[in-house]
């Protein structure tokens, strides 16, 4: 097989060619600020309008509580930060899990070095929340929680509604990162009781430097980049109109297939999950085995490092990714797989396969053959594993 | 990331294996940080290393140094191998990237410790050999982050 097989869509996602054709005009041609009082600025204004109304109606909200960033980071940034200045009278402790996306934990870091106090709430072994001990967490100075929709790394789907449920009762914010889940999942944000959610436009095969947070009216969040009129004030900087136009028509796309994809992707999932599980010994599904986001599938693989799996299925022309410590530069493997309860060296030994609409069952083989012949490859490389069978003979 | 030589030294790693009743082994590193480690020598009675095998744990950079590191010491005598350090086995792999350099070191440092290994069998000293750390992270500090 020559061409790629793409299994990181969770990383990224190809720019789909309709969701090209609709940003090509807003460069040369439609090239006005959306701003300006003139006609050319006035068809800059007009698609992003329509891009914002695409984007509220997939949620159940309204156009003025959708504001463009550049992505899921300053989202997630943005939500944190405001929203513990602006409720900071109230108190000064925020509620977050363990197994949040670095945007969320190197942010809540940094509050913590400017006096917020953050609670960090564990997972169970399939990376979902305990519900319980978020009950427990909650103090009279708790201001906000905020909890992803679904992981990155292992794909489970958190409870978001009983969170929200609870967030509600306790007339605390509740914020979700649902950069993984949005476009890939019905989110509602009424339903779900979410007063701020982040997304991205690059993991629903829209164009990269574009996302948006979801305020709920009344919510007394503050501008996080200050300049400028856009978006009500509340995020200054000439807008993104190439990128918001490919957002609006990326999230048509996304939400017209969405129940199609979601079958065609679980079934593909499971297919795949079940292959390796039964025949590759040695390995673990990490993540929920059903309340997983139906693209993402996970496994560690005992006695082999992930960071050599990836290269040598780089060499057959699979694209995937891992949480050995060895892939992100540290010597600490993913924190979601170590939050989960997995060993170090099990951690090391994790394989990330995110599938998109375009993947077919074919491709899938292809993968697990390959992963079969490479995981025996460095089996019999491991020192680890000469061990273990030493110890079983 | 890597340079031709690395990936030609992961992708068809030489001496990968075990030397049953080897005159020294030696392993290194640990399973927590990712990378493990282990070396057979098989010594003749001049103190030359007529075999090197070794088992790899780790990244892509760990494979190639353990590789090329065997490469390396066969042929050699004893007080040879000792100068077969990390900056000889990176030299001959054409670099690496900053972060895979503790790699090279684990390479160093498993020749040591299989060479201690023989050493101690056969109650003799090798010149410059110390007794080999039993994790290669030791001493590394943790980086601060600054915001």
């Amino acid at each position: 097989m020559n061409k790629i097989i793409y299994l990181d869509n969770a990383a990224t996602t190809k720019t789909a060619k309709e969701v090209v054709d609709a940003m090509l005009p807003y460069f040369a041609e439609n090239y006005g600020n959306a701003s300006s009082i003139y006609g050319l600025g006035a068809a800059s204004k007009k698609v992003m309008n329509e891009s914002r109304e695409v984007i509220a109606e997939s949620l159940g909200a309204a156009p003025q509580e959708i504001y463009f960033t550049a992505g899921g980071s300053e989202s997630d940034n943005w939500a944190l930060i405001a929203a513990a200045e602006a409720y900071e009278s109230k108190g000064r402790h925020i509620i977050t899990s363990k197994i949040e996306h670095h945007a969320i934990l190197h942010t809540c870091d940094y509050l913590k070095k400017r006096g917020f106090e953050i609670t960090y709430i564990d997972v169970d072994e399939n990376g979902i929340l305990k519900l319980d001990e978020l009950k427990r967490a909650i103090r009279s100075d708790t201001i906000l929680i905020s909890v992803m929709f679904a992981n990155n790394e292992i794909g489970t789907v958190q409870p978001i509604k009983e969170i929200g449920e609870i967030a509600k009762e306790h007339g605390i914010l509740f914020h979700t990162d649902a950069v993984q889940a949005y476009g890939h999942l019905p989110i509602n944000v009424d339903e779900y009781h979410i007063d701020m959610l982040s997304a991205s436009a690059h993991k629903i095969n829209g164009p990269k430097g574009i996302g948006f947070l979801y305020i709920r009216k009344g919510v007394k969040i503050r501008s996080f980049i200050h300049g400028g009129q856009q978006e009500r004030s509340r995020r200054a900087g000439t807008e993104n109109i190439p990128g918001i136009a490919g957002y609006g028509a990326a999230v048509k796309r996304a939400m017209a297939s969405l129940e199609e994809r979601i079958k065609r992707e679980t079934e593909l999932r499971d297919y795949l999950i079940e292959r390796i599980s039964k025949e590759i010994p040695y390995c673990r599904l990490n993540g929920d085995r059903t309340k997983r986001l139906p693209n993402n599938v996970n496994f560690s693989f005992q006695f082999v490092e992930g960071e050599s799996l990836l290269i040598m299925l780089d060499m057959k022309g699979i694209c995937a990714s891992s949480g050995s410590a060895c892939t992100s530069g540290s010597l600490d493997p993913s924190h979601v797989l170590l939050a989960i309860g997995l060993p170090h060296e099990i951690a090391h030994g994790s394989l990330r396969l995110t599938l998109s609409e375009e993947n077919t069952k074919e491709e899938i083989d292809y993968t697990v053959e390959s992963i079969k012949e490479i995981v025996t490859k460095l089996r019999q490389m491991s020192p680890l594993y000469e061990d273990f069978i030493k110890k079983q003979q | 990331m890597y340079s031709e030589k690395v990936m030609d030294h992961f992708n068809n790693p030489r001496n990968v294996g075990e030397i049953e009743n080897a005159s020294g082994v030696g392993t290194v590193g640990n399973a927590k940080c990712g990378d493990i480690m282990r070396i057979y020598l098989d010594i003749d009675e001049n103190h030359v290393i007529k075999d090197c095998k070794f088992k790899t744990f780790g990244c892509g950079a760990a494979v190639a140094t353990s590789s090329m590191a065997t490469e390396l010491v066969k042929g050699k005598t004893v007080e040879e191998a000792m100068q077969v350090t990390n900056k000889a086995v990176m030299e001959a792999l054409d670099g690496l990237p900053p972060v895979k350099v503790h790699c090279s070191l684990l390479a160093e440092e498993a020749i040591h410790a299989a060479l201690w290994d023989y050493a101690q069998k056969n109650g003799i000293t090798i010149e410059g050999l110390e007794k080999p750390k039993s994790d290669i992270h030791e001493g590394e500090e943790e980086q601060q982050e600054e915001y």
